[in-house]
């Protein structure tokens, strides 16, 4: 076996937690720097990872595969496709940013705060690189403790029920997953032959029948659903994310939502292709309200945190939308618009943070105005953030969402045409918030000083990833490309079956019942090619 | 001919310099790197002109590849007559502008801040203009909405200024929503973004006059109707005003209103094959010039009436592009960016004298204290009303006997009377303005003075452009090298279209051009040099039509009842009722029936550990069996 890098990337920033448990809750400076340091190590490993991923060849690289229990059939298996590199990428790039991030920073308990972050950061690296169900779901579910407390013990003082709301929520969400990996478990083939890896079931679960995929995958996509989240499953979002303290928002909004949708590419769709495609239609009625229905109560905020909070439902249906697509265009999109998602999102929630840090933490529409003649700088990098959250050509927000909405169109044109209209609902709320924060006469009397150097040179680094991803995509779209192409050969194994097993379920049932000849319709080969 | 990608970015360069370090430098060097980058561009686009003239007939295409983008789409442009003369009349009204603005802007603290943004707007242009394919196209065309949003929006502590930003921003992208639609059935069609590809492809792929090629031209059209403010979709452009004076120059002359035009004589291989398309381009073109014509009559801002007319203009442009005359369209494009950027930067002038005024009401008089402004602005005014032998009157004549001599008499005769009323709204600005009795405050009367040099250059420059242009395409005479020039562009169309016997000669027609003009000058001069209260007497007598165009047809009012207060309504709605009560109030409503249900359950939870493990096992049992007679 090679040098385990993965499991390097994993564990690091675990070790980094373990090292700070270790230091006095004095040493302040020290822990900070053992945190960040950890956190850095993990953006150069993906850096490496990057560069030494074979775009062209795809596929799982940097496979570890060993034994963890193995009288269960529980493996301990990781591996790294195009799709999991640039979250891995994601991840490592926002929480150095997220720790530095001197916004609403943290003040009070920093050696636990660390900790929390660290574990955190070790949870949702395993998710995006784990390719067994129980190591899936273990580190699935160590991504909730960490982010309950830091929302409870660190948000405002209203964070308690949020937390709560939103730890009760996404666990009763992954209670089913649970279920449904045990049965998968039981259901994978005789006592001791039975397996909870990826790769095994996904060549076993496709000829399942359709009465086992549905309750399988709907349990997974409840799951998945509330941790994104899919419309309607968002109501714990809107606390969660405007209680939290920003370095929790950011991280809630930039990294764990990515785990959800990365949950229904790698195992929803491909272990169950033919429920997934049964079901496709009406998932992406809900992604596509999802992205209408968040524009639009985002346009209706006045609290700028809650504002933007709506404002990424919109945006993460779009995401949705075009993983539910699954046209080869738009799970690259996609999968790119994540990553632009984490880098948008999280900038403007800094931003956001930073204006109401200077007015003594309020933030509403009405509190500012005019704010473009004191802080110009701020003014300069929020005009980015903003052009790449109404995808204006230029910004990598434009590269995500065209290719979302070409993918789709290939496949559901009227799904795209209808989730098009979101360039016009982006710019409408996002163009009203600009208008009262930066433009038109001063509301407040507070003085606004301009960001600070220190400030600017961390919110430079998005504006740079901001552009590049915009004009020069090719490296990101290259590594992509093959491993897009698998997932949508193993999800859609022929739409058609899907309904061809759903005729012959429902024909069974009616033969069996009713001592007729069944309708035409429902009867095999009834239906016209 | 390899220097070309020089031309879209040593603007950009420029208003990165202005941007970044523009506060810290002088204004005098500001100014300096704003022009020079501009100006360096139009010395490279002359450069690229003698380069293609220079070429063999036939060879008048010229692609430079940057890099790959995405989707097969490459960072490319594109060299031919069409693109070489854009990009020429693009940075030539720019250079003048931005000079213009060395003086208009002077006093303002956020110099470095315009020249940057002028900069970035006049980059977008180029890269629209110079664009390989749609996607790049896209790009600019949606930066140009973008930079037009901040220019218009440039003082942005007046609400007014904001508001109208936000709006030009948001009913542009109403437009490119179908735009985007558009190309996505272009690359469905196509499997490409090129315009090489697609346009020699198109008369194979798609049946003529069928509905595909009906759906992409229509979708493309309902961008340029945002972009070039055609109806239902001008709306955005008589606000767009509250930018400075010179940004209005820019957006109506050379920058952005002209995308849509330039974009459908661009993809006139797509038109040419979806006559439906075609025929309502022309229509659409027609009727909004005529509206919008009838709504500069009543107006007494300066700078509205003058945004009116550039909305006519554009649908005189429209009718050309849809009757098939693309050259004329082209020829009317250039003459409108120098009349209407001189007539603009004249109307600068004098709210430069007068502290910023823009009523006419409070004007006249002003002819001799500004003896070149009024000068220019005459020539403007009078080129524009079709005067001959002004840039004017050979491309508006041209347009009018071209969609005559093609069969649209209907179209000709809505053509023609604007022409009447283009003449009479544009000498009733210059009479109320220049000429008269002065109506001008008494406060301001002492300090009405004359602009600068650096001001009135500009606009000699374009005064005579206007004069001289008409020179390139004399319509009646051999002499059109501008048609000879841009004929390779049009090389897949026929020729001339199947004559339709003209009931009128072409040399009637042109005589009826003059005529239309003189009339509505004359009007003009009737109702407000001779019998000034004639005026008033006659908006007295109708009432009601004058209302209606006061109110331009209340079509601001009536988007605002149908779309956008139902629309904060709903979201409204959405945001408390729906979200709040019901969604919120329902998940709660389930933690809650658990919390209850809890103690329901806690009559089976007896204690007993055997009756905990038969139920469990039950459960289980049950789930596996389900699972295990489904398999």
């Amino acid at each position: 076996m090679s040098f385990p890098i993965l499991s390097l990337i994993v564990f690091l920033p675990a070790a980094g937690a373990l090292l700070i448990g270790l230091l006095d809750r004095g040493q302040e400076r020290l822990i900070r720097t053992v945190a960040l340091g950890a956190s850095l190590s993990v953006f150069a490993l993906a850096v490496v990872l990057f560069f030494a991923y074979d775009g062209a060849r795809g596929g799982m690289q940097f496979v570890e595969q060993a034994p963890w229990v193995p009288q269960l059939g529980i493996g301990y298996h990781l591996g790294l496709d195009g799709i999991s590199l640039l979250l891995l990428l994601l991840t490592g790039f926002i929480v150095p940013l997220a720790l530095l991030a001197p916004w609403e920073a943290i003040t009070e308990r920093v050696k636990t705060f660390s900790i929390m972050v660290l574990l955190l950061e070790t949870a949702v690296i395993g998710v995006f690189l784990s390719l067994d169900l129980v190591l899936f779901y273990v580190f699935w579910e160590s991504m909730l403790i960490p982010m309950y407390f830091i929302i409870g013990i660190w948000g405002t003082p209203k964070a308690g029920p949020a937390a709560l709301k939103f730890l009760l929520y996404t666990m009763a969400g992954s209670v089913f997953m649970l279920i449904a990996i045990i049965a998968l478990y039981f259901l994978s083939g005789p006592l001791g032959g039975r397996s909870f890896d990826l790769i095994t079931l996904q060549s076993l679960t496709p000829g399942w029948s359709l009465a086992l995929q549905v309750p399988l995958f709907l349990a997974f996509t409840i799951a998945f659903a509330v941790k994104v989240p899919l419309w309607p499953f968002h109501s714990w979002l809107p606390a969660a994310y405007t209680e939290a303290p920003t370095t929790g928002t950011v991280l809630l909004a930039a990294l764990l939502s990515k785990a959800g949708i990365y949950g229904f590419i790698r195992f929803a769709y491909p272990l169950f292709p033919q429920a997934a495609a049964l079901f496709t239609p009406w998932l992406m009625g809900l992604a596509l309200i999802g992205v209408i229905y968040g524009a639009l109560v985002a346009a209706a905020q006045r609290d700028l945190k809650r504002l933007v909070a709506y404002s990424s439902i919109s945006h993460l249906g779009l995401v949705l939308l075009g993983v539910f697509a699954l046209s080869p265009i738009s799970l690259s999109g996609s999968t790119l618009q994540m990553v632009n998602h984490g880098i948008i999102v999280a900038a403007l929630f800094w931003a956001v943070a930073a204006i109401s840090g200077r007015a003594g933490g309020a933030r509403t529409l009405d509190d500012f105005g005019g704010l473009m003649r004191p802080m110009p700088r701020l003014a300069a990098l929020f005009t980015v953030f903003m052009l790449a959250a109404i995808a204006l050509p230029g910004t990598n927000g434009f590269v995500g969402e065209f290719m979302i909405l070409l993918g789709t169109f290939t496949q559901h044109r009227v799904y795209a045409i209808i989730g098009a209209a979101t360039v016009i609902l982006t710019a409408i709320y996002m163009l009203w918030m600009t208008q009262r924060v930066f433009h038109e006469e001063p509301r407040s009397q507070k003085h606004f000083a301009d960001l600070r150097p220190r400030e600017v040179a961390l919110l430079i680094p998005l504006v740079l990833v901001i552009f590049w991803i915009g004009i020069y995509p090719k490296p990101f779209l290259g590594r992509l490309n093959s491993s897009v192409q698998q997932i949508v050969r193993q999800s859609s194994v022929q739409v058609q079956t899907g309904y061809d097993l759903l005729r012959s379920q429902v024909y069974r049932l009616t033969r069996s019942q009713v001592n007729g000849p069944a309708p035409a319709n429902l009867r095999p080969g009834g239906r016209p090619r | 001919m390899s220097w070309v990608w020089l031309v879209p970015v040593l603007p950009l360069v420029g208003a990165l310099v202005n941007g970044l370090f523009g506060r810290h430098i002088s204004k005098r060097w500001v100014g300096w790197i704003g022009c020079s980058s501009i100006g360096l561009a139009l010395i490279v686009s002359l450069g690229v002109l003698l380069d293609l003239l220079a070429r063999p007939a036939g060879q008048q295409l010229f692609i430079q590849p940057l890099f790959d983008w995405m989707l097969g789409a490459q960072v490319a442009f594109q060299v031919d007559p069409l693109s070489a003369l854009m990009i020429i009349v693009v940075s030539g009204v720019a250079l003048l502008i931005h000079i213009y603005s060395i003086g208009y802007m002077s006093a303002d603290s956020d110099y470095s801040r315009f020249f940057s943004w002028l900069n970035l707007f006049t980059f977008s242009m180029l890269l629209l203009v110079l664009a390989d394919n749609f996607l790049l196209l896209f790009v600019g065309w949606e930066l140009v909405g973008f930079c037009s949003y901040l220019l218009i929006g440039f003082w942005f502590r007046r609400p007014a200024a904001a508001r109208a930003a936000k709006k030009a921003f948001i009913v542009n992208r109403i437009g490119d929503w179908g735009f985007l639609i558009g190309i996505f059935l272009i690359y469905v069609t196509f499997n490409s973004f090129d315009y090489q590809t697609v346009f020699s492809q198109a008369p194979g792929a798609l049946v003529p006059g069928g509905a595909l090629v009906t759906a992409i031209t229509l979708l493309l059209f309902a961008g340029a109707v945002g972009k070039s403010a055609q109806i239902p979709l001008y709306v955005w452009l008589p606000d767009a005003m509250e930018g400075p004076t010179p940004v209005s120059a820019l957006i109506h002359a050379a920058t952005m209103v002209t995308a849509g035009v330039y974009m459908v004589v661009r993809a006139h291989a797509l038109y040419a094959l979806a006559p439906v398309s075609l025929e309502l381009v022309a229509i659409i073109g027609a009727v909004t010039a005529l509206i919008a014509a009838t709504i500069a009559l009543v107006h007494n801002d300066l700078k509205r009436v003058l945004a009116y007319s550039t909305i006519s203009q554009l649908g005189y442009m429209f009718l050309a592009a849809g009757v098939g005359a693309y050259s004329a369209a082209i020829f009317h494009l250039m003459g409108n960016a120098f009349m209407k950027a001189l007539l603009f930067l004249a109307a600068g002038s004098v709210m430069h004298a007068l502290s910023g005024e823009t009523d006419m009401r409070l004007m006249g008089g002003l002819y001799p204290k500004l003896k070149t402004t009024a000068r220019t602005f005459l020539i403007g005014a009078l080129a524009m009303s079709g005067i001959p032998p002004l840039i004017g009157f050979f491309s508006k004549d041209l347009i009018l006997s071209e969609t005559f001599a093609r069969g649209h008499p209907v179209l000709y005769f809505i053509g023609l009377l604007t022409a009447i009323l283009t003449a009479f709204y544009l000498l009733r600005a210059a009479f109320l303005t220049f000429f008269g009795r002065s109506r001008v405050r008494k406060e301001l009367e002492p300090q009405v003075h004359e602009s600068p040099p650096v001001m009135l250059w500009p606009l000699r420059g374009l005064a005579a452009l206007s004069v001289l242009g008409g020179a390139v395409w004399i319509s009646g005479t051999n002499f059109t090298p501008l048609e000879g020039f841009l004929r390779p562009v049009f090389a897949d169309l026929p020729l001339k279209p199947e004559a339709v016997p003209a009931a009128l000669g072409e040399g009637s027609l042109l005589i009826i051009s003059v005529l239309a003009a003189l009339v509505g000058i004359a009007i003009a001069w009737y109702l407000y040099l001779t019998r000034p209260s004639a005026a008033d007497a006659l908006a007295r007598t109708f009432r009601p039509v004058y209302t209606l165009l006061r109110h331009k047809y209340w079509l601001d009012e009536l988007y605002g009842a149908l779309f956008v207060r139902p629309g904060i309504r709903l979201a409204r709605f959405l945001a408390t009722v729906f979200e709040l009560r019901l969604l919120d109030g329902l998940v709660n409503g389930v933690g809650g029936l658990i919390d209850r249900s809890g103690g329901l359950l806690r009559r089976i939870e007896t204690g007993y550990v055997r009756q905990y493990a038969a139920l469990f096992l039950l459960g289980a049992l049950g789930v596996l069996a389900y699972l295990f007679l489904m398999r």
